[in-house]
């Protein structure tokens, strides 16, 4: 993956920009020191690293505002940043960038349960914005499972989901408002505590726009209230393809559950290695939640109990406690570290039509032979977000390579059946380059005019999303 | 007229026209400003293309008539999970609604509460520009974040950015009961806090209207479910358990033919009951609350300006029918240069329902 070749000429100002920088901001809050800066040199795709050339850490809408216009001003590119934990690189500097962090953005500004939304500044981590509510029995649904440490920032870049969104959708079906600055430093409120836009959806278009098109400061998110209860299942299958049928079927049938998540043997046996969540051993396990009242989710998980028998399960366990609950969802929350103790590995996102998922999961399998690298399936099967985690040593010369071209095949494969690139974790840089697997050059050209709109000197994060060489004569 | 049968041929139609365009489905949504120019009738772009009910993803041409769409989604027990409404009644129009149509105007029901609005169900589009260039976004899957989401900017631009060729959602399966909980003689301030606490408990309540004095509490599902959940919510704010046509709320039946101009307000949930009172005050002759209060219709003498009655409550208001008033909400000036930055890049020429926003 290549980066842009860093401007040496704003390089060589940056004594100067420091200056300017530390005149709208605290002097902690400029950090120019090369070592320091490298605490910022990469996002959970620590795989590239490069470490910025001025990091600041605005307390303020205001001091959001004043540093973009600087930037503006002095023509230096601007990445903004949440709490760094992007699978796509979508926070990763170039050298000749200011690192805008948000992460002293944290507080809840407002609470209000009667309509049913709390505005937050953008640094405030998901799950304290749930937590902030959480004493009156609300929460806020989008759930990525970096939830602990994400902010609230990057789940709208991104358009973050989770494995919740099934029923509640993702992070732009539950974003109100936001609080915007421009590149030129123009502060703006798009949307609000009411619905609907009053002309075109700029809320809509923002988010997941991979702070491309502005950086925001504030956000209102829908709050809901907690059901009475939830409870899983756990249907074990002895293949994948029966298992991706019952998906399928169980949609079907008219009950939603909140939640569809699938892992396959691979991931079963390194979650239950790791925490002993007492998983059978078999091809593939789904875990499918319901919610409501106790009457009301043995109605749902009768239907659904009666629909995994059609396909002759190897293993089906309905919760009969808390603690059943939390045993069965223990493994697949885990999961992604579980196998990191097992290996390094890359993470893709690419989303299918469930009815695609059989031939996908069997195309992985033979890649998976070609390429000689394992692969581990765990995913959101309700919605065909695949989550394949292939399996590489860091220290081994090439294997990255080896590793990213075979997740280069997956993604093309997820393309072709009708899916897309990615289903929430974003572009970045990692998959920057297969945009024109999706999209044609036009597709492409009429996302860029977007851009030129909102930010016409291409500077806020500009070397993510698009291909390189389509974005060039606009970044230079 | 012109009426392309292919995507191919409204591109073609398009870039090698030079005047003003209107874009017609079955023109049941006169929503916004006249529009001069040519017609052109989305009419030939029109079928199912795919419809995988195990995926819950319908995709259909823009021009396909509604009524086909939902007729097809409930012959496997499907429906449009944001329950877009029939506005011929207030335009007094004849034609068919087309999908097309629906997208354009973002139109969505009372279900909007709880399962969000076109936009939100909407995961896909094709258009052709105004250059005659076709772009396509977003797809069939219903998590896809893949480059910039035009998906949302198209739905409620009103054919102002582009001619929808295609469109692609997420469905929902149908449920298999309904029940109402109704409140009768309440003021509209504490309809409002009945509907909040109706909204603010785990019921899973997906429709929340206050229409003629009548408080109404919608809840869908599974049979049983639906039982149990009316009988907590008649515990937890009073009511009885009732038959009652939604339609008259989604498609604002009981104003829609009536003389006068009709104004749609949306604003936060608890200013409701202040802005019903002032359009009262301001001659409003009827108020029906939508979304727990969120979505305030008003009924009002022609050419009366109800805008001015928000004062300083945030929000927008759409002079859905009548004259003499912006039709949309003037935006910010900051919004509005965006919005027409955007609309510069889209249809430079400015030729695509031109007008029809402000």
């Amino acid at each position: 993956m290549d980066l842009p070749k860093p401007n040496s000429e704003i390089i060589a100002r940056k004594p100067q920009i420091v200056a300017l920088l530390q005149v709208v901001l605290p002097d902690d809050a400029v950090i120019y020191d090369e070592h320091e800066v490298k605490a910022y040199e990469c996002d959970a795709l620590a795989s590239y690293r490069c470490p910025p050339m001025i990091v600041v850490l605005p307390s303020s809408t205001e001091e959001v505002a004043a540093v973009l216009k600087i930037c503006h001003a002095e023509g230096v590119p601007v990445v903004p940043r949440g709490s760094g934990t992007s699978l796509a690189g979508g926070a990763l500097p170039t050298a000749d960038s200011v690192v805008l962090g948000v992460s002293k953005l944290n507080k809840a500004l407002e609470i209000n349960y009667d309509d049913r939304y709390i505005r937050v500044q953008s640094g405030r981590t998901n799950l304290s914005v749930t937590g902030a509510v959480e004493a009156l029995d609300f929460f806020y649904a989008p759930d990525p499972s970096s939830q602990l440490a994400c902010a609230i920032a990057g789940n709208i870049a991104m358009n973050s989901g989770g494995a919740h969104c099934l029923k509640y959708g993702v992070t732009t079906n539950n974003l109100l408002g936001v609080k915007m600055v421009t590149m030129e430093g123009e502060v703006m409120d798009i949307g609000g505590a009411h619905l609907d836009a009053a002309s075109y959806d700029l809320l809509g278009l923002i988010c997941g726009s991979e702070g491309q098109l502005g950086v925001v400061t504030e956000a209102t998110l829908r709050i809901l209230h907690k059901p009475e209860g939830a409870r899983p299942v756990l249907i074990g299958y002895d293949s994948n393809e029966v298992a991706g049928a019952c998906v399928s079927d169980i949609i079907q049938a008219g009950v939603l559950p909140v939640a569809i998540e699938f892992m396959d043997r691979p991931v079963i046996r390194a979650a239950e290695n790791f925490v002993g969540a007492g998983y059978p051993d078999v091809e593939a396990l789904l875990i499918v939640e319901v919610e409501g009242s106790e009457a009301e989710i043995d109605e749902q998980l009768a239907l659904i109990t009666e629909i995994a028998k059609r396909h002759n399960p190897v293993e089906l366990r309905e919760s009969q406690s808390a603690g059943e609950s939390a045993a069965i969802w223990a493994g697949r929350k885990v999961a992604f570290g579980a196998m990191g103790q097992i290996s390094d590995y890359m993470c893709l996102d690419g989303t299918i039509p469930v009815s695609q998922l059989p031939l996908v999961l069997g195309r992985i399998t033979e890649l998976s032979e070609e390429y000689g690298l394992d692969v581990g399936n765990v995913f959101h099967a309700g919605d065909g977000n695949m989550h394949p985690l292939i399996l590489y040593d860091a220290n081994k010369q090439g294997d990255l390579e080896t590793c990213e071209k075979m997740g280069a095949e997956i993604l093309k494969l997820c393309v072709e059946v009708g899916g897309c690139l990615t289903g929430e974790h974003g572009v970045g840089i990692e998959k920057r380059d297969l945009m024109t697997t999706q999209y044609t050059d036009v597709d492409i050209e009429c996302q860029l005019r977007v851009k030129d709109v909102f930010d016409a000197k291409w500077l806020l994060n500009p070397a993510k999303v698009f291909p390189l060489a389509a974005t060039e004569s606009r970044r230079t | 007229m012109m009426k392309p049968t292919s995507e191919v041929d409204l591109a073609e139609a398009i870039a090698s026209t030079t005047g003003p365009v209107r874009i017609v489905g079955g023109d049941t949504r006169q929503i916004g400003n006249p529009v001069k120019g040519e017609v052109l009738n989305t009419s030939g772009l029109s079928g199912i293309t795919l419809y995988e009910p195990g995926a819950l993803t319908m995709v259909a041409r823009a021009g396909t008539p509604l009524m086909e769409i939902e007729a097809a989604l409930a012959a496997e027990g499907q429906r449009l999970p944001f329950e877009p409404s029939d506005m011929r009644a207030i335009y007094g129009a004849s034609g068919q609604s087309t999908i097309g149509g629906v997208v354009a105007t973002n139109s969505s029901g009372p279900r909007r509460i709880q399962a969000g609005a076109c936009r939100d169900s909407l995961i896909g589009v094709r258009f052709v520009d105004g250059q005659g260039q076709i772009v396509k976004n977003g797809g069939r899957v219903m998590k896809n974040v893949t480059g910039y989401d035009l998906v949302k900017l198209m739905a409620g631009s009103h054919g102002t950015l582009g001619i929808l060729t295609e469109v692609s959602f997420k469905v929902s399966p149908a449920p298999e009961a309904s029940s109402t909980v109704m409140v009768e003689g309440l003021s509209d301030t504490d309809a409002v806090t009945a509907m909040s606490a109706a909204l603010g408990s785990p019921f899973d309540v997906n429709g929340v209207a206050h229409i003629n004095g009548r408080t109404v509490i919608r809840v869908e599902g599974l049979d049983g479910l639906v039982k149990y959940r009316a009988a907590k919510l008649v515990d937890k704010i009073g009511g009885v358990v009732v038959d009652f046509d939604w339609g008259a709320v989604q498609n604002i039946g009981d104003i829609a033919g009536r003389e006068g101009d009709i104004w749609r307000f949306s604003v936060k949930p608890s200013d409701g009951p202040k802005l019903g009172a002032a359009l009262r005050a301001a001659g409003a002759t009827e108020v029906v609350y939508d979304w727990g209060g969120g979505l305030i219709w008003a009924l009002s003498p022609k050419g009366d300006d109800m805008r001015s009655a928000m004062g300083s409550i945030s929000g927008n208001a759409t002079l859905i029918r009548g004259e003499g008033h912006p039709v949309f909400q003037p935006e910010a000036k900051e919004i509005e240069f965006l919005n027409t930055g955007l609309r510069a890049k889209f249809d430079p020429r400015n030729i695509l329902n031109a007008g029809r926003m402000g």
